[in-house]
C-alpha cells in the first residue's frame, strides 16, 4: 500500500511539473519580428517546483489528511442546532433585507463618488444575477449566452435615443420587453433540447449577436460602438451642468441648489436600486406562484413533472423569457449609466461571471445571489493589485464550488415538512 | 475556369482547417461517448499545446539546432506530453469528483477549469498575440497564368497528412490495442464494464488523455498555419471542433471527422463567397439548426433516455 502510494504520489507531482513548467518557467517575449525566450524569475521558478512538493507530499499522506480533516468539527452551525423554525427565519430575513434597503438608500450621501459609481455596478450585476438566477437556479436550464439579452436592452436603448430620441424612462420598459421577446422566440425552439446542448446553444446564441453587433456597422456603429446615451431625467429635470433638450428644466435650478457632478451618480444609483428591489420582489413573487414552483419541479425531475401535466415548454418558456426580461432592464440602465456601449462589454466572459456569481451564491436563493454579486464585484476593487487574478480565481472558485458544494454558500431553502424520526 | 480555381482554393482551405477541427473534436466526442459530458475545457488544452510547442520552438531556436524534422518532433513531443498531463489532471481536478452529479454540474465545473486555464495562460504569457513562426513554407501553384492562381501550400499538405496519420493511428488504436477495446466497451455500458473488471477510471483517464494529446497536434499545426497564437484562440476553436463534433454526431469517432470537414468546408465557402466575419455566425447557426433538428447528428445514435 505503502509502494502503491509512493508511486501515485510521485506520478502527481512529475504531472504538476510537466504542467506548470513550461508554462511558467519561460516566457515568451516579441522582440520585433523575433519571439524570444526568456526564463521566468527564480521565484516563480521555486513557486513551482514547491507546489511540486506540496502536491507530492499530499498525495503521499492523503488518507491521512482526509482524516484529520474529517476529525475536525464543521464551522456551520446548521450542522448541530436544530434548524430554525420556517417562519421566523423568514421573518428575520425580511427584517434584515429592508434594513439593508433603507440603509443603502442614505448610504450615497456619505461617501465619495467613486464608491457610488461602483455601487450602481454592484446594483446591475444583482438585477442580472437574479434574472439568470431564475434561468439557471430555479428552472435549471444553463444559459451561457445570458449577457446577449443584456446586450439587447442596452442597444435598443442606446439606438431608441440615437434615432428617434426616446428617453431612459420609455426605453426602459422597451428595452426589457424587446429582450424578453428575444428570448421567447430563442427560448420556443430550443428548449426542447437536453441540459447541455441547451447551454451550447445559448452560448452560439449569444456569440451571434454579439457578431451582429460588431459587424452591422451601420446601424450599431460596430466596434467603435454608441456615444451620447443620454442620462434618466427626474420629472423632465435634467441633471447636467446646463439642459440639453428643449422643455426640460435642469434639477440643480429647480430647486435652488448649487450644480453638483455627484447628484446625477446619485440619482442613477437610487434608480439602479429601486430596479433592484422591483426585480427582487416580481422574482421572490413569482418564485411563490404555481409556475415558480413548476419551474423547481422541472428541475428536480422532468419526466415525473410531465407525468403530473406540466406543459415543459411553456414553464421553461416562462422561465426564460423573465430572465431576459430583467436582463433587458439591466442593459438599459447599464447604457444609461455608461453613456457609451459597444460590443466589447457583451462577450461571453460576461456570461460566466453573471454564471459565477449565481453558482457561488447558491443556485435558487435571492439572498445568497444578491451577496455573491455584491462581493464578486467589490473584491477586485478593494484589492487592486490582485484584480489581474480577478478571473483565475473565478475560475477556481467555480470549480471547487462544484466539487464540494455545489449548493453555493447560501443555498436555497424552502418551506417544507420534514418527517419526525420514530423514536 | 477561373471560377473553379476559385472554388477549389476555398475547398482546400476549408479542408485544411476542417481536418483540424476534426483532430479537436475527437477529444470531445471521446469523453462526450464515454462520460456524457460536455469538456469545456479542451479548447483550452489546444491552447496550452499551441503555446508548448511554440515554447519548444523558440527554445530550440535558442540552442541553435535549426534541423526542421527534429524542431517538428521535438515541438509535437512537447506539445503532446504537456497536453495530456494536462487533460489527466483537468480530469482529476475538476471531472472525478463531480461524476455521476446533476448534468449541470460537470458542465460548471469544466467552464470554470475553462475560465481558469486560460488566465493561467494569460497570466503566465500575457495577453497580447505571440507571431508562430511558418516554418513550413512554400506552396504549389496551379492556373498561374490567369488572374488568380490557385495555391496548395506545403503547410497544407502536412496538416492533411498529419490529421491522416493521427486518425489512422486513432482507429487501429481503438479497433485493436487491449485498452480501445477497453474504451469501446466502457462508452457503450460504463456501470457494465466495472462489472467486468475494466478498471473504467482508467479508461476515462486514458480517453482524456488520447483527446488532449491529439488537440495537442491540432494546436502546433493551426499555430504554424494561422501564423499567431493568444491565449484565446483556444475558446472559438474548441467551441468550432464541439459543433463539429455535434455535426457529426457526438460520441462516434468517424462523425467527428466528416463533421470537421464539413464545418472547415462550409466556413470557407461563407468567407470565400460572403464575408470573413460572419463566418462565425454561419457556424454557431449550423450548430443550432443541427441541435434543433437533427440533435444525433449525421452518424450518432439516438439516445435513448431510460426511466
Amino acid at each position: 500500500m505503502a509502494a502503491q502510494n509512493l508511486k501515485h504520489a510521485l506520478f502527481c507531482a512529475v504531472i504538476t511539473l510537466i504542467i506548470s513548467y513550461p508554462i511558467l518557467g519561460f516566457n515568451l517575449e516579441a522582440e520585433g519580428i523575433n519571439i524570444i525566450l526568456n526564463g521566468a524569475e527564480t521565484s516563480t521558478i521555486v513557486m513551482v517546483f514547491l507546489a511540486a512538493v506540496v502536491v507530492f507530499l499530499f498525495q503521499l499522506f492523503r488518507e491521512n489528511i482526509m482524516a484529520t480533516l474529517k476529525s475536525i468539527p464543521t464551522p456551520l452551525p446548521q450542522a448541530n442546532k436544530e434548524p430554525m423554525a420556517e417562519n421566523k427565519r423568514a421573518r428575520i430575513e425580511s427584517w434584515v433585507l429592508t434594513a439593508i434597503v433603507v440603509l443603502a438608500l442614505f448610504w450615497p450621501f456619505f461617501v465619495s463618488r467613486g464608491s457610488v459609481d461602483l455601487a450602481t455596478l454592484v446594483l446591475i450585476y444583482i438585477m442580472l444575477a437574479l434574472g439568470l438566477n431564475v434561468v439557471v437556479g430555479l428552472a435549471g436550464l444553463l444559459d451561457l449566452g445570458y449577457v446577449a439579452f443584456y446586450a439587447v436592452g442596452a442597444y435598443t436603448f442606446a439606438l431608441l435615443s440615437e434615432y428617434f430620441g426616446i428617453s431612459f424612462w420609455m426605453s426602459l420598459p422597451l428595452g426589457a420587453l424587446l429582450a424578453a421577446l428575444f428570448g421567447l422566440v430563442l427560448g420556443f425552439p430550443v428548449l426542447r433540447l437536453r441540459g447541455d446542448y441547451l447551454a451550447i446553444v445559448t452560448l452560439g446564441f449569444g456569440e451571434i449577436i454579439r457578431i451582429l453587433l460588431n459587424n452591422w456597422t451601420s446601424l450599431t456603429g460596430g466596434p467603435n460602438g454608441i456615444g451620447g446615451i443620454p442620462e434618466p431625467t427626474l420629472f423632465g429635470m435634467e441633471f447636467g451642468r446646463r439642459v440639453k433638450e428643449e422643455g426640460n428644466t435642469s434639477f440643480h435650478e429647480t430647486f435652488g441648489i448649487a450644480y453638483s457632478g455627484e447628484d446625477k451618480v446619485i440619482f442613477l444609483y437610487l434608480i439602479s436600486l429601486v430596479l433592484a428591489v422591483f426585480t427582487a420582489l416580481v422574482i421572490r413573487r413569482f418564485m411563490r406562484m404555481p409556475v415558480g414552483r413548476a419551474w423547481e419541479a422541472l428541475r428536480e425531475d422532468e419526466i415525473a413533472a410531465r407525468s403530473l401535466g406540466l406543459n415543459r415548454t411553456a414553464v421553461k418558456l416562462t422561465a426564460f423569457t423573465i430572465g431576459a426580461f430583467f436582463a433587458g432592464f439591466a442593459g438599459t440602465v447599464f447604457a444609461s449609466k455608461q453613456g457609451f456601449i459597444s460590443p466589447e462589454s457583451f462577450v461571453f466572459l460576461e456570461s460566466a461571471i453573471i454564471l459565477a456569481i449565481v453558482v457561488l451564491g447558491g443556485m435558487g436563493s435571492q439572498l445568497g445571489v444578491i451577496l455573491a454579486a455584491i462581493a464578486v464585484t467589490i473584491l477586485p476593487e478593494l484589492a487592486r493589485e490582485f484584480s489581474e487574478y480577478r478571473m483565475l480565481i473565478f475560475g477556481a472558485a467555480m470549480v471547487l464550488m462544484m466539487v464540494w458544494r455545489p449548493q453555493g454558500l447560501m443555498p436555497m431553502r424552502r418551506i417544507h415538512i420534514e418527517l419526525k424520526k420514530q423514536e | 475556369m477561373q471560377d473553379l480555381l476559385y472554388f477549389s482554393q476555398q475547398l482546400i482551405n476549408g479542408l485544411t482547417i476542417g481536418s483540424a477541427y476534426a483532430l479537436i473534436a475527437i477529444g470531445y466526442t471521446m469523453v462526450y461517448g464515454i462520460i456524457g459530458m460536455i469538456n469545456f475545457a479542451h479548447g483550452e488544452i489546444y491552447m496550452i499545446g499551441a503555446y508548448t510547442a511554440l515554447i519548444a520552438i523558440t527554445g530550440l531556436a535558442t540552442l541553435g539546432i535549426a534541423w526542421l524534422p527534429v524542431i517538428l518532433i521535438v515541438a509535437l513531443v512537447c506539445a503532446m506530453i504537456v497536453s495530456s498531463a494536462m487533460g489527466w489532471a483537468v480530469e482529476r481536478v475538476a471531472y472525478r469528483p463531480v461524476r455521476g452529479r446533476h448534468r449541470l454540474i460537470p458542465l460548471i465545473s469544466a467552464i470554470g477549469m475553462s475560465i481558469f486555464l486560460q488566465n493561467y495562460v494569460h497570466l503566465a504569457q500575457g495577453s497580447r498575440n505571440i507571431g508562430f513562426p511558418a516554418l513550413i513554407e512554400g506552396s504549389f501553384q496551379f492556373g498561374s497564368e490567369g488572374a488568380f492562381a490557385m495555391s496548395l501550400s506545403y503547410m497544407q499538405i502536412t496538416i492533411f497528412v498529419t490529421t491522416l496519420i493521427c486518425m489512422t493511428a486513432l482507429s487501429l488504436f481503438i479497433s485493436r490495442s487491449r485498452t480501445g477495446r477497453a474504451c469501446r466497451a466502457v462508452s457503450q455500458d460504463l456501470g457494465m464494464a466495472n462489472l467486468l473488471g475494466i478498471d473504467t477510471n482508467r479508461i476515462i483517464s486514458a480517453t482524456f488523455v488520447i483527446g488532449a494529446a491529439l488537440a495537442a497536434v491540432a494546436g502546433l499545426l493551426l499555430g504554424m498555419y494561422y501564423g499567431s497564437i493568444d491565449p484565446l484562440f483556444g475558446f472559438i476553436a474548441g467551441l468550432k471542433a464541439f459543433t463539429a463534433a455535434v455535426l457529426g454526431g457526438i460520441g462516434s469517432i468517424p462523425g467527428a471527422m466528416l463533421g470537421g470537414l464539413i464545418l472547415g468546408v462550409s466556413e470557407s465557402m461563407t468567407s470565400g463567397y460572403l464575408s470573413g466575419e460572419y463566418k462565425d455566425v454561419v457556424s454557431f447557426g449550423l450548430l443550432i439548426l443541427i441541435l434543433l433538428f437533427k440533435p444525433t447528428g449525421l452518424l450518432g445514435k439516438p439516445e435513448v433516455e431510460k426511466i
